[in-house]
């Protein structure tokens, strides 16, 4: 598209098909300890 | 006229975004103008026009559907808006494009998930990560230390092989079919009781075949202690690394010293140097933190950088309104200013080949967490508990010593289930603030020891925490829309 580029087309909505394993890790486990950052995690599914 | 009115509406955006569920975000940063579609988690990069458009579109219905966009009265008032300032084509071209994007569920989605979190909510969980505080006692007397020097608001402790067996069979048998199972060596500092943590890592391993279990193991270190011997083990042994450095010489002796006053760094930096490159530079961290005397701290983070360091993680301390080094509101536009030109620089280190990583800039647009993940939050309390040398269990480290946050113990197990309960319920729908925040979903609701901390509750949000959350998350997609040009280019 001339005007918007898009980045991701992968929706949250369609992670909610399978529901979540649960192999990823918590989140203060990796880094950060004093915060939560989910978000930045990868899932291990995708690995 | 038209310009006009486009203001006005502009004008009540910030008020108008607090009544309703955010829905799309736009931002402009490093001349990149970017749209969030916070449900779908979709993110467009924009041209002005676009850009003005869409911002036009969400605020004067954040739930349009493309039914509401392609009634012709919608395109009347584009028109109107707009037609000072851009072509009409354009105008036409750019409401084509936002109708495909919403058809495709990619642009004023709807949050469907409030429903769908009772159903996460009440799922049975798992344990499926420990803290271990091998050692309640600290060789450095950081002035910020949450842990007060180690000692946890308690005594000066080590933990026992006895108690961290314990523990791993905890784990072990609370883990149900869940395979990966973390365990973080945490202190103080871990190696000052270093044979404790070769011998359970020995356990571990001996235990994970009989139950078909993987243990990842993490270590945090202030590297005091670190030599070639810890070096060969935490290699062969440990999946992450923590290793605790705050930045330039004068950053971090100013914060963490020897008990005698004296700074840490010249010990330590060359010890993380040779441990770094042992690894090959992957599956550790340089962690440090900035506080309000180091408020330039993206040189810190390229201190880091020159050292040689390429994962990297720096972060805000949290400290009560009456320490001097805590980060106040007030800060917080030199902290935006110093994320803004860490990202700017990483865009032009990734480019010229020498990129790094910094953690809280890390997000993954395409493989990223599920939804059943962004929903439970980070897991303290329920999937995530911290185990004291005495072998207690808490929610997880930063509640240790907390009375009224004690579980349970390796021995009885959770013995107050009603606790986990509590940190079960919290998601970033109990929470108020977090239903008009943009980046609910990248931080799912922020950390419970800090909104206890602040606010004496864990169903609450630490404010300045989640300010400066919201501009990384901006700052790390606005980085992805920068490196995408140039692959494009």
């Amino acid at each position: 598209m001339k005007h918007i580029k898009t980045l991701n087309t992968q929706t949250l909505n369609q992670t909610m098909k399978k529901g979540g394993c649960g192999e990823c890790q918590t989140s203060c486990q990796s880094a950060c300890k004093t915060s939560c950052t989910v978000g930045n995690q990868t899932c291990e599914q995708k690995k | 006229m038209a310009a006009a009115l486009y203001r006005s509406i502009a004008k009540h955006t910030e008020e108008f975004e607090r009544e309703v569920l955010y829905v799309i975000h736009l931002y402009q940063n490093n001349g990149y103008n970017i749209a969030l579609d916070v449900n779908s988690g979709c993110v467009h990069v924009l041209d002005k026009i676009a850009y003005d458009i869409i911002g036009f579109l969400e605020n004067e219905n954040p739930q349009h559907t493309p039914e509401t966009l392609s009634d012709t009265k919608t395109v009347g008032r584009l028109l109107e808006a707009f037609e000072e300032l851009y072509a009409e084509s354009d105008i036409r071209d750019v409401l084509e494009a936002v109708i495909e994007l919403t058809k495709a569920g990619q642009l004023f989605t709807k949050d469907i998930y409030e429903d769908f979190i009772d159903v996460v909510k009440q799922r049975k969980t798992v344990v499926k990560a420990l803290c271990l505080h091998i050692a309640h006692d600290c060789n450095l007397a950081c002035k910020y230390c949450f842990a007060e020097e180690g000692e946890y608001h308690g005594r000066r402790a080590l933990m026992s092989y006895e108690v961290g067996k314990k523990a791993l069979d905890f784990l072990i048998a609370n883990s149900g079919s869940r395979r990966n199972l973390e365990v973080d060596f945490f202190g103080g500092e871990p190696l000052m009781n270093w044979q404790v943590v070769k011998d359970l890592v020995a356990y571990g391993r001996e235990q994970e075949k009989l139950h078909d279990k993987h243990f990842r193991f993490t270590l945090t270190t202030n590297g005091v202690l670190l030599n070639a011997e810890v070096q060969e083990f935490v290699n062969r042994e440990m999946d992450n690394v923590v290793l605790s450095l705050d930045g330039r010489k004068e950053v971090n002796d100013r914060m963490r010293p020897f008990r005698n006053g004296k700074g840490s760094y010249d010990l330590i930096v060359p010890k993380f140097q040779k441990l770094a490159e042992s690894r090959n530079q992957q599956k550790y961290y340089i962690r440090g933190t900035f506080t309000r005397d180091n408020l330039d701290f993206s040189k810190d983070v390229m201190h880091f950088v020159d050292l040689g360091f390429e994962q990297i993680s720096i972060e805000p301390v949290v400290g009560d309104d009456t320490d001097p080094y805590a980060i106040r509101e007030s800060d917080l536009p030199d902290i935006f200013r110093e994320y803004d030109i860490l990202a700017k620089t990483m865009v032009e280190r990734e480019r010229a080949g020498k990129g790094f990583t910094f953690f809280h800039f890390m997000i993954d647009l395409e493989g990223g967490p599920c939804v059943s993940k962004r929903l439970s939050g980070c897991g303290s309390g329920t999937e995530y508990l911290a185990v004291t040398p005495w072998g207690d269990l808490y929610p997880c480290h930063q509640f240790v010593g907390q009375e009224e946050f004690l579980m349970g113990n390796v021995d009885e197990g959770i013995t107050r289930p009603e606790i986990a309960d509590e940190f079960r319920s919290c998601s970033v729908y109990s929470k108020e603030k977090c239903r008009s925040c943009f980046a609910r979903f990248y931080c799912s609701g922020g950390c419970m020891a800090n909104s206890y901390k602040f606010h004496q509750t864990i169903h609450d949000t630490y404010d300045v925490s989640c300010e400066m959350e919201r501009k990384r998350v901006e700052c790390a997609i606005m980085i992805k829309a920068a490196l995408a040009e140039q692959e494009e280019n």
